[in-house]
């Protein structure tokens, strides 16, 4: 993973029967060879992912995959994150600093509970707004909303950078263009493979189908089919419940099984 | 070939042929007539010499059958399953002029299958270490063809394969009740015990590139990628949800066992009524993996008409077995989806064929206001692929055609770059298991004489 930059991702399996999960690399550290993924228990195979252990190791990982983001110095640079995406805001937060950018990083989350990698993120940028929908912790509302906020105060932003959920990238491409700002953010379709063999991640940016895996992930906000890509998403909705119940109901009853050998 | 029953099968993924029993065998090796100058060696891409293995088969030795195969081609199990012998060595088949053809493929499986089960499967004779080692980029056929070969010449062999599982379009592609993938596995587990090394999960272009292999101290490269980028039609509605790419819904059920969710993880949606774009052995496979998977009406959908479709005979035939309908000279020009996004219809247009293209197939054309409506849940499109750019674009002096092709010498897989060789669909675009296989014997012979000068 010497090569990872930031921007690209990974993809894993958990086991042998396990799918081929995409995640974005959060955090890497060469030195030491450690790879950061962060994610949200929201099917099977990352409740699957949340049970396993310490010292617990994966099928297989294979990455990097995918465009790394294009990195320059725009001058000021917003970088939002949403939830989950946050982390995988945060490399590329670290890298426009880098090159010489005042970053300013908008992160948010439902509530304070949910907002992961303050600290972390409040390191990788110059400047870090906090936001909850319900406002337990920091600005009251949406991350878009902040964003809104700093451009009409007429504000100069020369570059915004964004993942996080796809109505949220949706809204913040609604704030930005008017404005003009150039817009990148990062999808996360379904995949299968990653290297551009099967098109399960086709999306329509500028009217042309792309395949996030290769062509992206990242993508000018302005130009993405959202509406497109929020119905793709969902295709396997009905599987995935299939698959959370069934993950449900062996966990019980393995939990029931231990119990039931346990010395009284 | 005993077979399992279309009614039957049709509700599986078991192979369909159960393959020669002795008995039949034997009787059918009986068949040949042991030409003086056989016309069938000509016709094979790797120059078996097929009456010497039938000889062997006729005689009762089965080993021997096996052995004499493998001197030439390092997948017996898989060619005489897969390939296209009716327009190559049965096709020369001097019976076939009066009679049927001797059917060497089914007698190849029969030899390759006779020693695998029997256990006796022997380590050849390995030259001694030459001290070089050849990096083979992709674990398809091609890709296996060279690691076998340079093995045995003594070389050391690092197979890269991108998925995580080593076989290429043999694991991913062709589903397993036409090659079981048992067969692909114990092919790689015998590399493997000659001391080929595979590295799965890696891929080459994003985590090292061919430059860096180099670097890392291999003196030869083979690349043998495959032609890993799906054709779309390019035309509306194509990317509401229920169409795939053949390679994508393959993948899905192949690779990832989806027809098995979900005891496995990957799911797959394959609905009542799924028609199938295009004609070659791809569109075959895909149509009855849709049977397998539950359609009420799987159809083919194809522009021209059925002389030109490239699908081998067994396949086709097959195929109409188990209930596939065939809509010839037929293409879409439209997919239309419901409010949420889900494939609901096809339209399509009548063609006729006119004058013949640059492929010497008539060309359909369009006739003019015959549209209709198909009503299907699901479209795969089986219409080839192009190749995948994430080698070449990463490898700088590396040239290509206008199709994206590496550009290599046919006769050694020689590419632009000085220790660099490339064979299979990389090459020449969507072609078969032995014209792969065929392009790694030569190309291996071409790196072992390379290895020599340096």
């Amino acid at each position: 993973m010497e090569k990872a930059k930031p921007g690209q991702f990974v993809i894993l399996r958990i086991d042998e029967p396990g799918e081929r999960i995409p995640m974005s690399i959060a955090d890497l550290d060469k030195k030491n060879g450690i790879l950061t993924i962060v994610f949200q228990e929201v099917g099977k195979s990352t409740a699957q992912l949340g049970s396993l252990k310490e010292g617990d190791s994966l099928a297989d990982v294979v990455g990097p995959l995918g465009t790394p983001t294009h990195i320059e110095k725009y001058g000021n640079c917003v970088c939002v994150g949403g939830g989950i995406g946050i982390a995988p805001i945060h490399p590329v937060a670290k890298a426009l600093k880098e090159v010489g950018n005042q970053v300013t990083s908008i992160i948010g989350a439902r509530n304070k509970e949910l907002l992961i990698m303050e600290e972390e993120s409040r390191a990788s940028c110059d400047n870090l707004i906090i936001s909850t929908d319900d406002g337990s912790y920091g600005f009251h509302g949406f991350v878009t909303q902040v964003l809104a906020g700093i451009l009409e105060k007429g504000e100069k932003v020369d570059f915004v950078f964004s993942v996080g959920p796809v109505l949220m990238m949706r809204a913040l491409a609604r704030v930005t263009l008017p404005y003009k700002v150039r817009t990148i953010i990062s999808l996360n379709p379904i995949m299968v493979d990653g290297t551009g063999m099967c098109g399960a991640c086709r999306v329509t940016v500028g009217n042309q189908t792309k395949f996030a895996c290769v062509d992206g992930p990242d993508f000018d906000a302005h130009l993405v089919d959202f509406e497109e890509l929020l119905k793709r998403q969902r295709m396997y909705l009905k599987e995935e419940k299939v698959a959370m119940d069934n993950f449900i109901s062996k966990m019980d009853q393995s939990a029931h099984h231990h119990q039931s050998h346990k010395p009284s | 070939m005993p077979e399992q029953p279309p009614e039957q099968r049709v509700k599986n993924f078991k192979e369909v042929p159960f393959g020669y029993t002795e008995e039949l065998a034997k009787i059918e090796s009986q068949r040949c007539l042991f030409c003086k100058k056989p016309l069938c060696i000509a016709g094979c891409p790797v120059e078996i010499d097929i009456p010497g293995f039938i000889k062997l088969i006729a005689e009762g030795d089965y080993i021997g059958a096996a052995k004499k195969l493998k001197e030439t081609n390092s997948l017996p199990a898989v060619c005489g399953r897969v390939c296209p012998q009716e327009d190559q060595c049965e096709k020369v088949c001097i019976l076939s002029k009066k009679y049927e053809p001797v059917a060497i493929g089914n007698l190849e499986r029969f030899a390759a299958d006779y020693e695998r089960e029997a256990g006796e499967i022997e380590i050849p004779k390995i030259e001694k270490s030459t001290g070089k080692k050849v990096a083979i980029v992709g674990s398809g056929p091609a890709g296996l063809t060279v690691a076998g070969d340079l093995i045995k010449m003594g070389h050391q062999v690092t197979v890269f394969e991108a998925l995580h599982k080593a076989g290429g379009v043999l694991v991913y592609g062709i589903p397993e009740f036409r090659l079981p993938k048992a067969i692909v596995q114990s092919e790689v587990d015998y590399l493997a015990k000659l001391g080929v090394e595979f590295k799965t999960s890696y891929v080459v272009g994003m985590l090292q590139t061919i430059d860096d292999l180099f670097a890392s101290g291999y003196h030869a490269i083979f690349i043998g990628t495959g032609a890993g980028l799906p054709n779309f039609m390019k035309i509306p509605g194509e990317n509401l949800n229920g169409i795939y790419s053949a390679n994508e819904y393959l993948t899905r059920s192949n690779l990832m066992k989806a027809y098995s969710f979900p005891e496995n993880d990957t799911p797959i949606f394959s609905g009542k009524n799924v028609a199938v774009l295009g004609g070659g052995n791809t569109a075959m496979d895909s149509v009855r993996t849709a049977l397998r998977l539950g359609a009420d009406n799987a159809y083919i959908v194809y522009r021209r008409s059925r002389t030109e479709m490239p699908a081998r005979k067994d396949e086709i035939h097959h195929a109409e077995q188990e209930g596939v309908k065939f809509d010839f000279l037929t293409a879409p020009i439209k997919f239309h989806g419901t409010e949420d996004g889900w494939l609901k219809s096809m339209e399509c247009i009548q063609m006729k064929l006119g004058e013949p293209d640059e492929s010497g197939r008539r060309r359909p054309v369009p006739v003019e206001g015959s549209n209709y409506i198909m009503d299907v849940d699901t479209v795969i499109v089986a219409i080839g692929n192009s190749s995948n750019p994430l080698v070449p674009k990463t490898t700088p002096g590396l040239d290509i055609n206008k199709w994206g092709n590496i550009t290599a010498d046919p006769e050694t897989g020689q590419t632009s770059r000085r220790g660099v060789f490339a064979g299979g669909d990389i090459v020449t675009g969507g072609a078969t298991v032995i014209l792969a296989a065929g392009a790694g014997k030569k190309a291996a012979r071409a790196i072992d004489a390379y290895l020599k000068t340096l």
